[in-house]
């Protein structure tokens, strides 16, 4: 196998045991736990209650645009990583194409900072 | 080899979560099946040697597309029953679109895929799949990626003007008008006879005046 995706080894462990254990956890308390229900047993109990209302509500559309100009700034940040590698090579040319690039994204930015989107009344 | 082991594994994931996406009951547990594919997919990328493509989808897909959607889905109060009572009256416009999608996709197959134009790789392991995408991406498209960026611009304002809803009536906190405040200007001392009740209401300007 090639050493890049023997890079990745630790990983796959790391899940293989993640996923090995969480079912052997849920496997093994099906198998030797004793399974006697009743409608007391299987019912909310102490401080549970049963759902007033289906949780599929209206809520305020705020959360979406923090949402929203999340994924904008994650893009912005996403672009960054090749451009910070590749830097010595592309020259001043690729550095003022990214700085072009950050201007446009900040017009954005003071544009909701002064507009108050950021701010949660 | 262990490789195509894990291409199966990964796209037979994909395949099934994509699946259980269309299929599942709950469009909330829609949500978290395709969160399932967009790591299944991150492994094919893996396996494709497109490092950053793989880390992109986690960070921007997982951790920002797939909440997106996991708000619309609960924003949306969707009624399933209600959403299939109109199974049968629109199942004519989803065949057309199905039909055409599948047509779409044996055009996409039936093409020799095997040239190189198609999957131009350099695996030679001397630079990483990061490199050879910003030694491209910022200078020879450079028109493709300003044009992103404007797409993002034009997606905040969007956003903002659309959603941007101002109460009325919210006390905000100013803080620095809060600090801004003296001791002069909020405290005023005012002599109160004893032996008459005082009226503190009337009063009160009379006695900044007073002080004045």
């Amino acid at each position: 196998m090639s050493s890049y995706l023997m890079e990745y080894l630790p990983i796959v462990v790391f899940l293989a045991i993640a996923i090995g254990l969480s079912a052997a956890f849920v496997i093994g308390s099906v198998i030797v736990g004793a399974q006697r229900p009743d409608p007391e047993k299987l019912s909310a109990y102490e401080c549970g209650f049963e759902a007033f209302d289906d949780s599929r509500s209206r809520f305020d559309i705020r959360f979406y645009l923090v949402a929203i100009l999340f994924i904008i700034f994650d893009l912005e940040v996403a672009f960054l990583f090749p451009w910070a590698v590749s830097l010595g090579g592309i020259g001043a040319f690729g550095f003022w194409s990214m700085f072009v690039f950050l201007v446009v994204l900040t017009v954005g930015f003071i544009y909701e900072w002064k507009k108050g989107a950021l701010d949660w009344d | 080899m262990i490789a195509p082991l894990f291409f199966y594994l990964f796209a037979l994931m994909t395949v099934v979560s994509g699946l259980m996406v269309i299929l599942a009951r709950n469009p909330v547990h829609s949500v978290l099946f395709l969160i399932l594919s967009f790591f299944n997919s991150a492994g094919l990328f893996v396996l494709l040697g497109a490092e950053f493509l793989a880390m992109l989808l986690v960070v921007v897909y997982v951790g920002a597309v797939a909440v997106l959607f996991l708000f619309v889905v609960m924003m949306l109060d969707i009624n399933i029953d209600e959403m299939r009572q109109g199974f049968r009256q629109h199942l004519p416009l989803g065949l057309v679109v199905g039909l055409i999608l599948i047509v779409e996709l044996l055009m996409v197959f039936t093409q020799d895929l095997s040239t190189d134009n198609v999957l131009a790789t350099n695996m030679s392991g001397e630079i990483s799949n990061t490199a050879m995408i910003g030694q491209v991406l910022y200078t020879e498209y450079l028109l493709n990626f300003q044009v992103a960026g404007l797409i993002l611009l034009v997606a905040m304002i969007g956003a903002i003007t659309l959603t941007m809803r101002h109460r009325e009536g919210v006390k905000r906190q100013n803080i620095s008008e809060q600090n801004s405040r003296t001791r002069d200007e909020t405290v005023q001392i005012v002599s109160v006879d004893s032996h008459v009740a005082p009226k503190v209401l009337d009063d009160s300007r009379a006695a900044n005046k007073r002080l004045q």
